[in-house]
């Protein structure tokens, strides 16, 4: 653990507040494994990031330690100024403003597509039941399901589910989204369904955090383009430079592996 | 069959006049025994209290178990104070004349001793279960202490403890009423078998359901209350049920610490010289009994796998 002196705390503090995330120095081990190692990276309010990388290169555990689904050991992460600790009260404040979209959908299977966007709503935000389903309602039309509303999440197709996710996601409207590879559970004919969805989003100004191969939605809504490998932030750079201009020899090797499916 | 029935003799006042009438079986034993096996020593002029309690029990159940019940959302607050409104009905006070509970016996203590059990063990089963898989090492290792400890040792065991030894670690001058001790045996001894249940039906949950709930930001209590319990629950009835009819059935045990359920009026009746040796007839009896109680919660259980099976499929 570093110490680091009370007064570098408070400039790094001072300078988080003007961000949607910071994360300074992060590191993070499993067990002995290092998973990730001197992770730094500022995003903007409103900012859209795309991170992509190898499998196994940190990707998930990266954004998950922004939500503390996960825990980092060393460095300082800051979601809206507001530092993640082990201080329960800080988790719960910046869980309530940052959504989460998994790569499996994650709905509850014994709610309603209804229920499912109503409970965060309600038990989290406190809001009366009549609220928080005309709020749902609003979002599921806004994912384009909204017939959909009082089946269970098993009757629904993988693009449909995901689509309530984001909405179940939306519903507490969160400054900041992060993605799990969203699309990548889902057969080619729903992806489209999915990515228009948050190409839509994006346009609205919110946050966005998305871990993704998907290169058509990196250059469409992109700001910045980040590549991991071996648990490090190898490059970073706008999407046309990130694709057409790769710098880094690993990079090129990992577009041309999947440029080439 | 023509021994249970045809060749049957139902009346009499002893087995000599029901060998004298018919030469299969002689239910008379039971009709003259019936209020014995229903209420036990329970006063005579008590009974409608036991009666109305079981009216009572009716009212609360049939909203609990069946979701289409009337005023089902009213019925399952009202549902809180039953516990309380019988254990004032059956034990007395407060009003009404009190009933010294070593004269409970028959079906009635069964029901009592059953209903507590199976009411109380659940949500304690649930709460050791969460315990076991607590991060804070104190709640984990008294809730599989206590879990391994019950496991380990027979119900009878308990009851013993619960009979003899208890009273040498109150303070003297303090009695516990052999009754109460035996409820909370039982009660515990199906808690951490419960326990075990539930345990296996909340490893069933995919971690991803615990994930959705934290980043949502709910507390603990609300993602299991919501999220995990009514999936692991479901997934845990067929276990649940089981314990629930081991449970009943275990209650039989208390015949040994002197307690009268329905095998001890049995054998209490057989030392009746006039009846002595229509042990067939009054275990028979007593074994319908509990197999249908038993056999009705199976099927509940059916059903209600059934239903949830319908209601939301994966
Ligand atoms: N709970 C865990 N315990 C131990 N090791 C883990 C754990 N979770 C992940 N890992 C390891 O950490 C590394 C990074 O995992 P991570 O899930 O962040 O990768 P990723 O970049 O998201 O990969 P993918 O593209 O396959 O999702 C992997 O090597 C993985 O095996
Ligand atoms: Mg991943």
């Amino acid at each position: 653990m570093t110490q680091k002196p009370e007064s570098a705390n408070e400039k790094t503090k001072s300078a988080a507040g003007n961000y949607a995330v910071t994360m300074r120095d992060v590191h993070k081990w499993y067990g002995k494994f290092h998973v990730l190692k001197n992770i730094n990276l500022n995003v903007e309010v409103g900012e859209k990031i795309v991170i992509c990388g190898p499998s196994g290169s940190g990707k998930s555990t990266l954004i998950r330690c922004i939500n503390r689904l996960e825990e980092h050991q060393q460095g300082e992460i800051f979601v809206e100024g507001i530092e993640l600790s082990h201080d329960i009260k800080n988790i719960e404040i910046i869980r309530r403003e940052v959504g989460m979209v998994f790569q499996h959908f994650n709905l509850f299977p014994h709610l309603t597509v209804l229920e499912n966007c109503t409970l965060a709503p309600i038990w989290v935000r406190k809001m009366p039941l009549a609220e928080a389903n005309a709020i749902a309602m609003e979002y599921l039309e806004r994912v384009k399901i909204p017939e959909q509303a009082d089946k269970y999440p098993g009757q629904l197709s993988g693009g449909q589910q995901q689509r309530v996710a984001i909405a179940r996601s939306l519903c507490m409207k969160p400054r900041i989204l992060l993605f799990d590879e969203p699309t990548s559970a889902l057969d080619p004919e729903m992806i489209k369904e999915v990515l228009d969805v948050m190409i839509q989003l994006a346009s609205e100004g919110i946050t966005m955090i998305c871990v993704t191969h998907e290169m058509g939605f990196a250059r469409t809504v992109g700001d910045r383009v980040i590549f991991m490998d071996n648990g490090e932030i190898i490059e970073e750079n706008n999407p046309d430079d990130f694709f057409l201009n790769p710098q880094h020899e690993r990079t090129k090797l990992f577009l041309s592996q999947i440029l080439n499916h | 069959m023509d021994w249970l029935f045809l060749d049957a003799a139902f009346t009499g006042g002893s087995r000599d006049e029901c060998s004298a009438k018919a030469g299969g079986a002689c239910w008379a034993v039971i009709g003259e025994r019936l209020n014995l096996f229903t209420y036990g020593f329970y006063p005579v002029a008590e009974r409608w209290r036991v009666n109305l309690s079981l009216v009572l029990l009716i009212f609360t159940l049939f909203p609990i178990l069946f979701e289409k019940a009337p005023y089902r959302k009213y019925a399952l607050h009202i549902a809180v104070a039953f516990p309380f409104v019988t254990a004032w009905l059956l034990v007395g006070g407060l009003g009404l004349t009190p009933v010294e509970t070593d004269q409970f016996g028959g079906f009635m203590l069964t029901l009592v001793i059953g209903i507590t059990g199976i009411g109380f063990s659940l949500p304690i089963g649930i709460l050791l279960a969460l315990g076991r898989q607590s991060k804070l090492p104190a709640i984990q290792i008294f809730s599989i202490g206590f879990i391994e400890f019950i496991r380990g040792v027979p119900l009878i065991t308990l009851l013993f403890v619960a009979s003899t030894m208890l009273n040498y670690f109150l303070p003297p001058g303090v009695t516990f009423d052999l009754l109460l001790r035996v409820l909370i045996m039982v009660t515990l001894f199906a808690s951490a078998y419960m326990a075990e249940v539930i345990r296996g039906g909340l490893q069933a949950i995919p971690k991803g359901q615990f994930e959705a709930a934290d980043s949502m930001g709910l507390h603990y209590w609300s993602a299991m209350r919501l999220i995990v319990l009514p999936q692991a629950i479901k997934i845990s009835i067929p276990g649940i049920v089981n314990t629930f009819i081991g449970l009943y059935k275990d209650t039989t045990l208390v015949i040994i610490i002197g307690l009268l359920d329905p095998l001890g009026i049995g054998r209490a009746s057989l030392a009746d010289t006039r009846w002595t040796g229509l042990s067939t007839e009054v275990y028979l009896f007593v074994a319908i009994f509990f197999f249908i109680s038993c056999f009705g919660m199976a099927r509940y259980s059916q059903h209600l796998e059934k239903k949830l099976e319908t209601d939301h499929k994966r």
